[in-house]
């Protein structure tokens, strides 16, 4: 498998990897496998009747890692994939997708990629997916993630969505199932600048008993880009849940964040709490106070605030 | 090291700063006491360039920086420890101090040794984030902690006694004891506490935006001991309200 200059760019910023990463891998490149390795334990099998990817983790596997990063280099590439993802009873595995778009021409590029996940008795995935839009182009990036998540009994999904730079539109839909004692943790970080758009919409259902949720999302918004945000947990039964919503807002801006709970469950214990404000004018002068210039403080503040 | 000539601050209209001098000499530790709302805290902002005096100037070794702003002064290794801190979401206690010091070309500074300065396990807090997971005792030795961090000349600390309990509040006194020793940094200290004031070489007295005294630690503390031993503290009023009675709560 040859990696080119532009591959490698993409490849470290939406998998930290430098090279072939070790374990199960899938690399697709503008609509086409580029390279693939299945594990012992971990086999990779392609759709037959759409483009895409099967993935069966084997029950009780331990410790091992699956990279199936998409890079989108022309202009003009509309790739839709769906991928499904077989996670064995009492497996413990870390998954990282992601997909960068580089595009060096004045069409747009635009990748969907639909994702299931079947979580087995017991099992923990973490998985971490990571968005990232680059290129000289004027084209637009596009990119619309659909992820669908069933937890049985026992399970924990952590799940790390993360866009920062260089997508110009993204409609993110995540829907979530937690089966008894099933546990949900994700954290999404979002930065949109210019004239970016972007729309999350999570919702999660507890139906089992003592499963439990929470969704830690924190974004920032700056010169004349557009966040939404829909944030929705429905309690069916006896669990817990808890919504953090949080937004630092720059420029002309506009950030809409709508959290909803709803509990059909007396003992259903939900929360939501949201807020959007700009950096607070201390935070800057603290930072100026130890020698940094404002511009710096900026950074630091919206680097941690994101990280 | 450091003039301060005569300074004065308006606020919408409002004299904070009523022509201020001062002088300053290197190494010296100094506190400054007097009533809430007499400009003391305003006098540390103007010097750290928080605040642009009305009029007047500030001289920092020989160097004219009133119109220098506040990070140029940070540059030059002036340092200001906020009365009220603010929190960082997503920054650990740990990436805190390391911005603090990174400034300094200091590379490998001891946090450890930062925290227990200030009263705090080390382990406990190097992880934590900075937000408000953090009590304001916690959030305000921290404070003092990006502050001590720093290899400063001159060194602003405005009331580090608010929010710290006494056992930590013995520890701070010795920290800023050790500092006054071991470097060469002068420490301006905002404070109302006895146990500080009994750490000064020079005690500078505000009242109304003006400097109404500046003198000596043992003058001050005599002063202070006829104060506590006044029966009539207890909702006293004059103290404040007139001038002709010698008063320092």
């Amino acid at each position: 498998m040859k990696l080119n200059v532009i591959d490698r760019q993409i490849l470290d910023k939406v998998a930290d990897l430098h090279s072939v990463p070790q374990g199960a891998y899938n690399i697709r490149r503008d609509g086409e496998a580029l390279g693939r390795h299945s594990t012992a334990n971990i086999d990779i099998v392609p759709k037959k009747d759409k483009p895409g990817i099967d993935i069966f983790i084997k029950p009780y596997t331990k410790g091992e890692s699956v990279h199936i990063p998409v890079i989108l280099s022309k202009a003009g590439m509309e790739d839709t994939v769906y991928n499904t993802f077989h996670i064995g009873e009492g497996s413990d595995v870390y998954i990282v997708a992601g997909c960068g778009i580089h595009n060096p021409g004045n069409r747009r590029s635009q990748h969907d990629g639909i994702h299931d996940f079947y979580v087995g008795k017991g099992a923990k995935v973490k998985y971490v997916e990571r968005h990232y839009g680059q290129g000289e182009g004027t084209g637009e990036r596009i990119l619309n993630p659909t992820t669908y998540i069933e937890v049985e009994e026992g399970g924990v999904v952590e799940l790390e969505m993360v866009q920062i730079r260089g997508v110009d539109d993204t409609k993110r839909n995540t829907k979530v199932k937690l089966h008894k004692d099933a546990k949900l943790i994700v954290t999404e970080r979002l930065l949109t600048d210019r004239e970016q758009e972007a729309h999350s919409i999570i919702d999660v259902e507890l139906i089992g008993e003592d499963s439990s949720a929470q969704i830690i999302s924190r974004s920032v918004a700056k010169d004349n880009s557009k966040q939404v945000f829909n944030l929705n947990l429905i309690g069916l039964n006896r669990c817990r849940g808890h919504i953090q919503c949080d937004s630092i807002i720059m420029d002309n801006a506009h950030v809409s964040s709508i959290p909803e709970i709803t509990a059909r469950h007396s003992d259903a214990q939900l929360v939501h709490e949201a807020a959007i404000g700009k950096i607070a004018s201390e935070q800057i002068l603290k930072l100026e106070t130890l020698g940094f210039t404002e511009e710096q403080a900026e950074e630091i503040i919206l680097e941690g605030f994101l990280k | 090291m450091l003039q301060v000539q005569n300074l004065t601050l308006e606020i919408e209209g409002n004299r904070i700063l009523d022509d201020i001098d001062l002088n300053l000499d290197r190494k010296k530790l100094y506190v400054i006491t007097g009533p809430n709302g007499s400009g003391k805290s305003s006098l540390a902002k103007a010097i750290m360039g928080m605040y642009k005096p009305t009029a007047g100037s500030i001289i920092f070794e020989d160097q004219d920086i009133t119109d220098f702003n506040i990070t140029e002064r940070a540059n030059l290794k002036i340092g200001y420890a906020f009365q009220q801190p603010p929190r960082f979401k997503g920054i650990t206690v740990e990436e805190l101090l390391e911005l603090s010091a990174k400034n300094e070309g200091q590379k490998d500074i001891e946090i450890c040794d930062l925290l227990l300065d200030v009263g705090l396990c080390a382990q406990d807090y190097l992880h934590r984030q900075v937000d408000g997971s953090l009590s304001g005792g916690e959030l305000k030795r921290i404070e003092l902690a990006t502050v001590l961090a720093r290899r400063l000349k001159l060194a602003i600390f405005d009331e580090p006694e608010a929010g710290i309990d006494l056992w930590s509040f013995q520890k701070l006194a010795e920290t800023f004891d050790m500092i006054h020793e071991k470097y060469d940094t002068t420490i301006v200290i905002i404070s109302h506490q006895e146990r500080i004031l009994k750490l000064a070489d020079e005690v500078i007295v505000m009242r109304e935006g003006t400097i109404a005294e500046h003198t000596t630690q043992d003058k001050f503390l005599s002063k202070i001991a006829r104060d506590a031993d006044c029966r009539c503290r207890q909702g006293c009023e004059k103290g404040a309200l007139y001038d002709e009675v010698e008063c320092y709560r």
